[in-house]
């Protein structure tokens, strides 16, 4: 019997069978839904990351080649003094949350707060076009990685979500615990039939003896009494004549009169 | 699954690079740096002479300590370093975003994320 294994409590009866089969076709309709969900949504967000990683790769390489421009127009490396003056960010990040087909997720957006500008000074001597273009350059490609970012922790967190939801559902729980408990319902109720099966063999099996031994008995009465008819000689047949009397037979009946 | 207040302060980016990566982005005006008394700046300046153990420092700085940080950029050749670090963050926030550098150009191979979506769908 299945009873060892991880099985729901439940009486093994064709009522309790057929909900169970209900229940495993509906976790595994659920089941292949998820999956069918979780596919996509990964596979559309692992295709947009691609292209913005690929497009990252683009922008990088524009930003550094600017800031070459920079080097050479201000005639010295600015490095030092831009790490220096940095104060204040003036290019930050809000988070927002995105709902997609179930799943919070959240978004970067970035935003540029007004008024601050840490460097002023930098290239006012010379170079200060080549500088601007540069800031412009690396703000755009700040944007992109932002962008590449929100859709990074998307990925992380659906990760996390799906991870979690095949963990709890069907898969591995309730689809083999379901399908133990129709195992077990299937063996209990066989098991039924099959005492039934005996029961019935058991009493077609006596009910045929006692026939046969009815049988015998009937027989050997009749045998019985043809023994004493033929011993006794014909009594029976006079028996037999004086037995029900002819009506036309008998004498004539007297006439009614009125 | 991150809760609200988990992410809502996180409003800066934080940059380990290279000087010309780092002097870029700070040029398009991430750069900060926190009050006086414990002024904590959001970048790292990495090079040749900068040892493994303060990069790891900085990193572990930026991704859990500091709660006002939302996305960290590090340069691949200095993900590199400290590799093991980078390929057990998983954490979603801060985001940890691997960029290409002037002089190493960008290999997905090596990209921790993209390694983990490879993995998603068993290649």
């Amino acid at each position: 019997m299945s009873g060892a294994a991880d099985r729901e409590a439940v009486f093994p009866t064709r009522q309790s069978l057929g909900l169970m089969k209900a229940k495993l076709k509906g976790a595994e309709t659920g089941h292949s839904l998820l999956k069918r969900k979780s596919e996509a949504l990964t596979k559309y967000i692992t295709r947009r990351i691609d292209e913005a990683k690929r497009k990252m790769g683009r922008v990088m390489q524009i930003a550094s080649l600017s800031l070459a421009e920079v080097t050479y127009a201000v005639g010295g490396n600015i490095g030092f003094q831009i790490q220096e003056s940095a104060r204040a960010a003036r290019f930050r990040i809000r988070t927002k949350q995105e709902n997609v087909s179930g799943v919070l997720l959240p978004t970067f957006e970035s935003y540029l707060t007004e008024g601050n500008n840490d460097f002023a000074m930098t290239g006012l001597g010379k170079g200060g076009q080549q500088v601007q273009r540069c800031r412009e350059t690396y703000a755009r490609a700040v944007e992109a990685l932002v962008e590449l970012a929100s859709l990074q922790t998307a990925f992380v967190i659906l990760d996390e979500v799906i991870k979690v939801v095949n963990r709890r559902d069907s898969e591995h729980v309730i689809i083999p615990r379901t399908e133990n408990t129709i195992k077990y319902i299937n063996s209990e109720l066989d098991e039924l039939d099959r005492e039934e099966f005996y029961r019935l063999k058991k009493v077609a099996g006596k009910k045929l003896r006692d026939n046969a031994a009815l049988d015998a008995e009937m027989k050997l009465k009749r045998e019985e009494k043809a023994a004493r008819e033929l011993a006794e000689g014909q009594p029976d047949v006079q028996e037999d004549a004086s037995g029900p009397s002819d009506i036309l037979a008998a004498e004539e009946d007297e006439d009614v009169i009125f | 699954m991150a809760s609200q207040a988990d992410y809502k302060d996180r409003q800066f980016l934080a940059v380990i690079g290279d000087e010309d990566s780092v002097t870029g982005l700070l040029l398009a005006g991430i750069g900060h740096v926190t009050a006086p008394p414990d002024s904590q700046k959001n970048f790292l300046v990495v090079d040749a002479k900068t040892d493994n153990a303060t990069i790891e420092a900085v990193f572990e700085q930026f991704t859990t300590e500091r709660k006002d940080i939302g996305i960290v950029l590090i340069n691949q050749h200095i993900a590199d370093r400290i590799r093991h670090r980078v390929d057990t963050y998983t954490a979603a926030f801060p985001a940890l975003l691997e960029i290409p550098s002037k002089d190493h150009p960008y290999d997905p191979e090596k990209d921790s994320v993209l390694r983990r979506v490879r993995r998603l769908f068993g290649e």
